[in-house]
């Protein structure tokens, strides 16, 4: 089978782009990382992708609140570009300034606040997969995941985390301590369709068991984020 | 028609930053009793043609509803308004304007602030020395009680004129007034070189001049002191300090050294044609009065150092020396900053350039000593990685000289000349002018234009201290280079032709490139968005030429530039430590006392800090500075490995000048030593490693002191041999002193900071220091003597008259280091830890804490406890192995081993003949939590 084509979206400022290209060639995708700049000249990109990353870091430095640039940007650039992507069902994925990014293109529902205690913070935490969740990202991911968060803007807010739940849209929920304030521990969501996933941590950074912080302690072969891409890229693979 | 607003904006929720406000203040003793006593706002300000509609579009833009709200009217309450003083970039507000250019909305000026509220129990004194001490930084930033108006366009009114600056026929007083009005940091021997060579040109300096001339031949640009003709007082004069460094490292000639003392940063290769190249600087000055932006720009500039050399950037150290955080605010000389004001900036400042730029920031230490209290230190390293590198060869004779990145303003004018004078109480108000502000996000553009490039361009070079005049400077020895100022891009008008030359602008690199590679390079730079420019070419003449508006305002010869200074000769007298007489130390309760150090805070978890910093980024941490069952122990070195590796390279730190003030030659060696072993426990080659050398000392023209650091570099090279690791690259920060408003001059220890970077050669074969396995020996590697001076041990309950002596070399050490990484590459080594700060009692406490296990020490290193639990002989490492591996073990390592006991699931740490102490006691020192 020829690996499915996955963009990986970077503004200025973004810096976790390498990582999630990293993970989606061990997930058996054909990543490429590309600049909003560039896929705004050249929209036609997003046709032949089958999956696309939104990836972390710093776009624009933060300035004027995480992700709102690089989201206008985008919602300005590509027009209905992206949202033709994702109405064609093609999996599409926002990893912490990603998923800021995302929320203010309103592809997904909420926003992400300050962490309550005001300060970055990287750590690792443990994610569940929430069973009920519509999400084809985390669709029978039945260990949990760990990985690790580094941000300073990530603590969830929805009007409604109940509501949210109940329509599938919970993801991801943090099983370790909270480490942000997020509401109802939320830690990633999805669209109504379940193809497009918003989270805070970073399932790219836990490819490999020997990047467990608990090597060689414990194996964390079973809680690796790798798996996350391999669900994408298996749905990439249907399209 | 242009009008101008201003859009408040608040949180919904309560903003996380007034809890830091009063956290920061009750710290200080300025008690605010509820944290609804702060409330906090961010400002927009924008001057533009902008109607009803236009400020909505902005406002929905700009405002979060489920987070915020915003408001476009004028706040009627009471409050006080911090903007950055004209001239200080303001990154967010580059941004509102790309936001409104991208809106379709016609803003011509844009400006950010924040607005600070106080309840009634604060009045407006109170309110006032709030602001001052903890909201805002009068370096950068200006306030007033109501609105604040901000400036849109910082603009000056320059000449565009070089001043001539007459110095024919004036005394040697004369010039020295010179020097001092304009702060050039020039010894009178350097201002008489200066005036001959003028009076043999037939004319008078320019003002460009003479600051090139400051810049290039200061202390922090040319180390006079590390180039001096030294006299000691035994009457030998020596060869200078960086010859001995540089004749070392060539006698122990490593097949590995790639590149040592040469450009920008040391290069080593330990696998394949996969190069390191690693680089340590200081930013000390700096962060004294302006601690964010002082260690932002100290990392941003040490990251440039390594792009400078064309490697690419893939992790960064930081170590941090402050005043104790506990220091009475009464005791803080005036203008100087409290230290936990600057211990939170300099933190801020370090975590926000490295998680902003993409990088982990891994290895690191922070210590604490009433002599760093006005003086702090600022260490930042950065390492990097290349493959298939060779040295650039250029600039050649018709190449054009590139200016890329950052534009250039008034910021960071002598930061060179700054950092090498002493400081007094005016410093940060006069230094305001050398404070810089980063944007880790144009370096991280100016990191992908560059890496993947190198073949496009000839030589290359950072924009660092002294700016272009030091980067061209440099690259134009030997070949000669004309430039025009008028290219080069400002960020506002009106910059004298000095100030373009000499600003220290961040985030900017020179490069050489051939004219038929310019198009390839300008491609790079349209794609990532950087600015380059075109400012002149290389000549092949040997001058040096500087215009403005085509008129030259420099003309030197680049051979009077950089070999017209002439050598300063130094005495110095050499300090005659104790080394004979021992002395032992009385305990009365071992057990209290090991909980004392455990809550020291050069002991206590830095876990606080350390989450603040990105050490995760790009996969390749293998081993953190946080390990163990609940990822709160300390690590000794840090592992990284690019994930599809199985090689990798460990970092490892050694300070130590608590045994500095004692013998700065017998420290010099311990923290050689305390670097390597550091990097050995966790899996580290000994016979592959590599150092760096960052020595922060006071004014060496005071003799004893400059004694100080010839001994120092005398230890360091005494370890360099013994343990054949080299040295690559190295930096000095000298005059780290503080003149008190009563006169007196306040020192810092004498401070070396060795980094060692070593080749792992099975990234899945790393060992931690936390206990793995209860029924697991324990064993103590190397021997233990009665070693207190500079102990912490003193530190916790002072030290007696005669302090004896401190760790002396030990010349096994590197034969026991070589049989122990055959033991960890082997597999039976489970768990492993160096011993340092507090001894044996404290490292074995510490290896409890990562495990969550117990320990029953049956026997002890020596017979007297206060040797066996505190004293800090170097070169010793904890093994935890099966009891199983323990004969073939022995047999292995002969010699200096002490079977100190077993790993028990108890949770107990028990020493012989004292009361057992539980593990959750010593978790609760260590991290703070309160008895």
């Amino acid at each position: 089978m020829i690996a499915p084509v996955a963009l990986v979206i970077a503004g200025p400022g973004t810096n976790r782009d390498q990582d999630a290209a990293l993970a989606l060639q061990l997930a058996g995708a054909n990543p490429r990382i590309v600049l909003a700049t560039e896929l705004i000249a050249n929209p036609e990109l997003l046709k032949e992708a089958r999956l696309v990353v939104v990836a972390g870091g710093f776009s624009y430095g933060d300035a004027l609140g995480a992700g709102r640039m690089l989201a206008l940007d985008l919602v300005v650039g590509l027009g209905d570009a992206l949202t033709d992507f994702v109405s064609l069902g093609r999996p599409l994925i926002g990893i912490c300034n990603g998923f800021q990014v995302l929320t203010r293109t309103n592809l997904l529902p909420g926003a992400l606040g300050h962490n309550a205690q005001g300060r970055f913070d990287c750590r690792w935490v443990v994610l569940e997969a929430q069973p009920e969740s519509r999400c084809v990202w985390t669709k029978g991911i039945d260990q949990p995941i760990h990985c690790p968060i580094a941000h300073g803007e990530g603590r969830y807010v929805h009007p409604d985390p109940v509501a949210l739940a109940a329509n599938g849209q919970v993801a991801l929920r943090y099983r370790s301590t909270n480490p942000n304030g997020s509401v109802a521990d939320i830690a990633g969501v999805c669209n109504e369709a379940g193809n497009v996933l918003g989270l805070m941590p970073h399932p790219e950074n836990h490819l490999l068991p020997r990047q467990h912080p608990q090597q060689p302690r414990r194996d964390g072969a079973d809680n690796l984020g790798l798996r996350i891409f391999r669900n994408g890229v298996a749905v990439a693979n249907e399209m | 028609m242009v009008s101008r607003h201003r859009l408040t904006i608040r949180s919904n929720d309560p903003d996380p930053r007034t809890a830091g406000i009063a956290a920061a203040a009750n710290q200080l003793g300025l008690r605010l009793d509820r944290p609804s006593d702060v409330g906090i706002a961010d400002l927009i300000f924008l001057e533009g043609d902008l109607d009803e509609r236009s400020l909505c579009t902005l406002s929905g833009f700009l405002v979060d509803p489920l987070l915020q709200c915003g408001s476009w009217d004028v706040p009627s309450s009471v409050g006080t308004e911090v903007t950055f003083l004209p001239g200080v970039t303001d990154g967010a507000a580059a941004t509102l304007l790309h936001a409104a250019s991208t809106l379709g909305l016609n803003v011509t000026g844009a400006a950010t602030g924040r607005r600070v509220e106080f309840g009634e129990s604060v009045d407006a004194v109170f309110a006032n020395t709030l602001v001052r001490r903890i909201v805002a930084n009068p370096v950068i930033e200006r306030w007033s009680v109501g609105t604040i108006e901000p400036t849109f366009h910082a603009d000056g009114s320059g000449s565009g004129i070089a001043e001539v600056i007459p110095i024919s026929g004036r005394s040697l007083d004369e010039l020295v007034a010179l020097g001092h009005a304009r702060k050039l940091a020039l010894d009178p021997e350097e201002l008489l070189v200066i005036q001959t060579h003028y009076a043999g040109l037939g004319r008078e300096p320019t003002d460009v001049e003479l600051e090139t001339l400051a810049q290039t031949w200061s202390e922090h640009c040319a180390h006079k002191t590390f180039r001096a003709h030294i006299t000691t007082d035994d009457g030998i004069e020596r060869a200078s300090l960086i010859e001995m460094l540089r004749n070392c490292t060539d006698a122990i000639a490593a097949p590995f050294v790639k590149s040592a003392f040469v450009g920008n940063a040391g290069i080593v290769g330990f696998h394949g044609d996969v190069t390191i190249a690693l680089k340590a600087e200081t930013h000390n000055h700096p962060s004294a009065v302006e601690p964010f932006g002082g260690a932002n720009t100290g990392v941003g500039g040490v990251i440039r150092d390594v792009l400078g050399i064309a490697h690419k950037p893939i992790a960064v150290t930081n170590i941090l020396c402050f005043g104790p955080p506990d220091t009475p605010l009464d005791r803080v000389p005036d203008g100087a900053l409290h230290p936990l004001r600057i211990r939170e900036g300099v933190i801020d400042g370090v975590a926000d350039y490295g998680n902003k730029i993409g990088l982990p920031t891994v290895a690191g230490a922070i210590v604490y000593d009433p002599g760093y209290t006005t003086n702090p230190l600022v260490f930042a390293g950065c390492v990097g990685s290349a493959k298939g590198w060779t040295l650039h060869d250029g600039p050649f004779p018709g190449d054009r000289v590139i200016l890329l990145g950052g534009r250039t303003g008034r910021d960071g004018i002598r930061g060179a000349t700054f950092s090498s004078l002493t400081m007094d109480a005016t410093t940060g108000e006069v230094a305001g002018a050398s404070v810089q502000i980063g944007d880790p996000v144009v370096e991280k553009l100016l990191i992908d234009v560059l890496v993947g490039a190198e073949d496009l361009f000839t030589a290359i070079t950072d924009c660092g201290a002294g700016g272009l005049s030091s980067a061209v400077g440099e690259m134009a020895e030997n070949v000669g280079a004309d430039v025009e100022l008028d290219l080069v891009p400002l960020k506002y008008a009106g910059l004298e032709p000095w100030e373009v030359w000499l600003s220290e602008a961040q985030e900017r690199m020179v490069i050489a490139v051939a004219p038929n590679t310019l198009e390839a390079i300008q491609a790079r730079c349209d794609y990532y968005g950087v600015e380059m420019a075109d400012i002149g070419c290389f000549t092949g003449d040997g001058i040096l030429t500087v215009r403005s508006g085509g008129t030259p305002v420099l003309e030197l010869t680049t051979e009077f530039l950089h070999d017209g200074r002439p050598q300063r000769r130094m005495s110095a007298i050499l300090p005659s430590p104790n080394r004979t007489t021992a002395t032992g130390r009385t305990l009365v309760d071992p057990v209290d006392t090991l909980l004392r150090l455990l809550s020291h805070p050069n002991i206590a978890s830095k876990a606080s800090t350390i989450h603040r910093y990105d050490h995760e980024i790009m996969g390749s941490t293998v081993v953190r500075p946080l390990v163990g069952q609940m990822v709160d122990g300390p690590a000794d070195g840090v592992v990284l490995a690019n994930p599809i590796e199985t090689v990798g390279i460990a970092i490892g730190i050694g300070i130590n000048p608590w045994h500095g003030l004692h013998d700065a030659e017998a420290m010099a060696y311990s923290v050689v030593d305390e670097a390597i072993r550091n990097i050995v426990a966790v899996g580290a080659d000994p016979d592959q490693v590599a150092l760096l050398d960052n020595f922060s000392w006071g004014d060496p023209r005071r003799q004893s002191t400059l004694g100080e650091l010839v001994v120092a570099v005398d230890g360091c090279c005494a370890a360099a041999y013994a343990y054949g690791a080299p040295f690559v690259s190295g930096k000095d920060s000298l005059n780290n002193e503080y003149t008190g408003s009563d006169g007196k001059r306040h020192s810092v220890p004498p401070t070396l900071v060795i980094t060692a970077i070593g080749h792992v050669p099975d990234a899945d074969r790393c060992v931690t220091p936390d206990l793995k396995t209860a029924g697991n020996v324990l064993l103590l590697l190397g021997s233990t003597k009665p070693e207190f001076a500079g102990s912490h041990l003193d530190l916790v309950h002072g030290a007696p008259e005669r302090v004896g002596v401190v760790p002396a070399p030990d010349p096994t050490a590197l034969a026991r280091y070589r049989r122990l990484h055959l033991a960890i590459l082997s597999g039976v080594v489970q768990s492993c830890h160096d011993v340092s700060e507090g001894g044996l009692a404290v490292a074995l406490a510490e290896m409890c804490i990562g495990g969550r296990l117990g320990m029953k020490v049956d026997t002890l290193p020596s017979d007297d406890l206060a040797t066996a639990l505190f004293s800090e002989s170097a070169s010793r490492h904890l093994v935890e192995i099966a009891p199983d591996h323990l004969s073939m073990f022995l047999a292995d390592n002969s010699g200096e081993v002490t079977l100190l006991g077993t790993v028990t699931d108890d949770m107990v740490l028990s020493f012989p003949a004292l009361t057992p102490i539980d593990v959750q006691v010593l978790v609760d020192a260590f991290t703070g939590v309160p008895a």
